[in-house]
């Protein structure tokens, strides 16, 4: 399913936090967006999870205009793993897993045996079968955040929003998530703070500053130095992966512009 | 992702996928068993208890007979001539007042969860939205003014359900925003006009010439159910049962609503019209509630705690089972209340208080219970 923001604008108290965004994102792309903090990151996600209506442009689905969209409706097409990891009650991971077919389903109606399959499935893909039982009150952050991703993937979504989804995640589950991301066939916009695992996941990257798009592209044409001292006011070397051939980026510490009294 | 990294940690992976499935098939019915077996047992409880509180009073009547002026009455029976004054206590008095006990304390039940759901507040209690400091205003200005004389016995409860929906108003209107009602808003809202109302009754009692005033609203202000008659059971009951319609009918939204605004979003929950909807609901059954036995605190914050003790969080469990469990404690509570300083009447807001306050705070050390957090 191909995710179009077309010319999409945020505007609150007189502000832009997102001016006129175009990012097209084919069908089964994984497109990374990359950007300092404030840059319009979360912003451009809430709109695609309907979380946020742009005040200009649209947001389409093959087409159509997610606004058109009842929440319900579109909940069925774009699943979200949003920054909060919040659950207030004393839920089961079992229960908070099953949530995600609510789109689904009407009213009270209990999960056909299918959906508690898809339940199972999405708990032994994201390694938190063994916790179904448990209150997700007692899981570690990582634990939760794999359990949210199971709630996201038994909404069976044709797109995946993911706002900074390596959080809280250990380097295994890290690659694991990206590299299921690739391989699962779905459109993905995934907000990342690590370039790196942004350059090894993602086949194109949007680069983001001041709620604008700077850059756009494969990732080896979006991590040049230039760009990142741009955006993010870091110096970079970039090298390649000896066995991918991917960009990787070398930090250095403030080499270039060292500020005076700060250092001993 | 590759199922493979924690192969050690996984108990379920080893008999492979289908075994696990049977096995998630098999604790799924156990958990519905539970709580049908839990509905059962609770619903067995409530009967019994309400024909033991019929029968029990300043004048004990056998059960047996107990259930033959109900009979009687209900299928237009005889009964012995010698029989009509305890046939009256029955049936004229105290069927009703046991009968509205379970309902207020159903209704009482099924808003905690409600309100908790609403403003995302484990704290929160039907009356934290200013509803019943609003109905007291409603209820003090009957009893110290005299205000809608015209309406009879009916004038305190009329009263104090106006009071109860002009407060809520008033909250509504205070807590919205641009981006609807938020739950801190809501809160705090709640509370700062609770504290105005307050005041406003305060001044009324206390300006009033009649000290048994005083007296009267601090008795209706800790809730009693001794005005009870049949006419008060219709609108109560009827409100209480299309609450507890709706919210079950909205229990898996209400679970989303526990996520989060933008993860709920996520899932097609529209937390803005939820949230209005289950204000409007929660305001009117309070306002039924509140009209017809005072504000009986407590109930409403605790019962929903007790019951996800019991049966877990989801909203379709805890409202198959808080109305039950709250209709159960009220009816022994208005027991209570009548008899253990008989003739006089114990406040019912007193009881609760007694009752529930050890009660709840034993459950809660023995079990690992979460508040929403650790």
């Amino acid at each position: 399913m191909r995710l179009a923001l077309d010319g999409i604008s945020v505007e609150a108290d007189g502000r832009f936090l997102v001016h006129d965004l175009n990012l097209d994102i084919g069908s089964g792309e994984v497109v990374g967006l990359l950007g300092p903090n404030g840059s319009g990151k979360s912003t451009v996600l809430r709109c695609v999870y309907r979380a946020l209506r742009p005040t200009a442009g649209a947001v389409l689905l093959d087409g159509t205009d997610l606004i058109s969209l009842s929440l319900r409706d579109s909940a069925r097409w774009v699943a979200a793993l949003t920054q909060e990891s919040t659950a207030e009650l004393d839920f089961t991971v079992r229960e908070i897993v099953a949530l995600g077919r609510s789109p689904h389903t009407r009213g009270n109606q209990a999960l056909s045996p299918r959906e508690t399959e898809l339940c199972h499935q999405a708990m032994l893909r994201t390694t938190t079968a063994h916790l179904a039982e448990q209150s997700v009150l007692t899981l570690s952050g990582g634990e939760r955040q794999r359990v949210f991703i199971a709630r996201a993937l038994v909404q069976e979504p044709r797109v995946f929003v993911l706002d900074e989804p390596t959080n809280h995640l250990d380097i295994r589950h890290q690659i694991d998530l990206l590299s299921f991301l690739r391989g699962s066939g779905l459109t993905v916009l995934v907000a990342l703070h690590d370039l790196n695992l942004a350059a090894a996941a993602c086949d194109r990257l949007a680069l983001l500053q001041d709620g604008a798009l700077v850059a756009i592209g494969p990732p080896a044409e979006v991590l040049t130095p230039e760009y990142i001292r741009k955006v993010f006011g870091v110096a970079v070397t970039v090298v390649t992966h000896p066995a991918t051939g991917e960009p990787r980026l070398l930090h250095d510490l403030d080499t270039e512009a060292p500020r005076e009294g700060t250092r001993p | 992702m590759p199922a493979t990294t924690e192969p050690t940690t996984d108990p379920l992976q080893p008999t492979g996928p289908a075994a696990a499935n049977r096995e998630e098939h098999r604790m799924a019915r156990t958990a519905r068993s539970g709580l049908a077996l839990t509905v059962a047992v609770l619903s067995t409880a409530l009967a019994v208890s309400v024909v033991a509180a019929i029968s029990l009073g300043p004048a004990t009547m056998p059960a047996g007979d107990t259930l033959r002026y109900i009979g009687a009455a209900l299928t237009n029976g005889t009964i012995r001539p010698d029989e009509v004054s305890d046939y009256t206590i029955i049936w004229a008095v105290r069927t009703p007042r046991v009968l509205l006990a379970a309902v207020v304390g159903a209704g009482l039940g099924i808003i905690g969860v409600a309100v908790q759901a609403l403003v995302r507040n484990a704290l929160a209690d039907p009356f934290v939205l200013g509803v019943s400091s609003g109905a007291s205003v409603g209820a003090t200005s009957v009893v110290v003014f005299g205000a809608f004389g015209a309406l009879g016995v009916y004038a305190l409860s009329a009263a104090a359900f106006l009071g109860a929906l002009g407060a809520s108003i008033l909250v509504y209107l205070a807590a919205q925003s641009r981006g609807g009602l938020s739950p801190l808003r809501l809160v705090l809202t709640g509370v700062a006009m609770a504290f105005g109302f307050q005041a406003v009754m305060s001044v009324i009692v206390f300006l009033s010439k009649d000290g048994e005033a005083a007296r009267t609203v601090l008795f209706w202000l800790m809730g009693s159910l001794g005005a009870a008659t049949w006419g008060s059971l219709p609108l109560a009951g009827s409100a209480v049962l299309a609450a507890l319609v709706l919210l079950r009918r909205s229990s898996r939204s209400l679970d989303v609503l526990a996520l989060g605004d933008e993860t709920a979003a996520s899932l097609g929950v529209h937390t803005e019209a939820l949230r209005r909807r289950l204000f409007l609901l929660t305001a009117l059954v309070t306002g039924a509630v509140v009209a017809v036995s005072g504000a009986i605190g407590f109930v409403g914050l605790v019962m929903p705690h007790l019951v996800r003790m019991v049966v877990g969080s989801g909203h379709a469990r805890v409202l198959a089972v808080a109305p039950l469990a709250g209709a159960l404690f009220l009816v022994w509570v208005d027991l209570v209340s009548r008899t253990l300083v008989a003739p006089q009447e114990l406040p019912l807001g007193v009881i609760t208080a007694l009752i529930g306050v050890p009660v709840f705070i034993t459950l809660m050390r023995r079990r690992s219970y979460l508040f929403g957090g650790r």
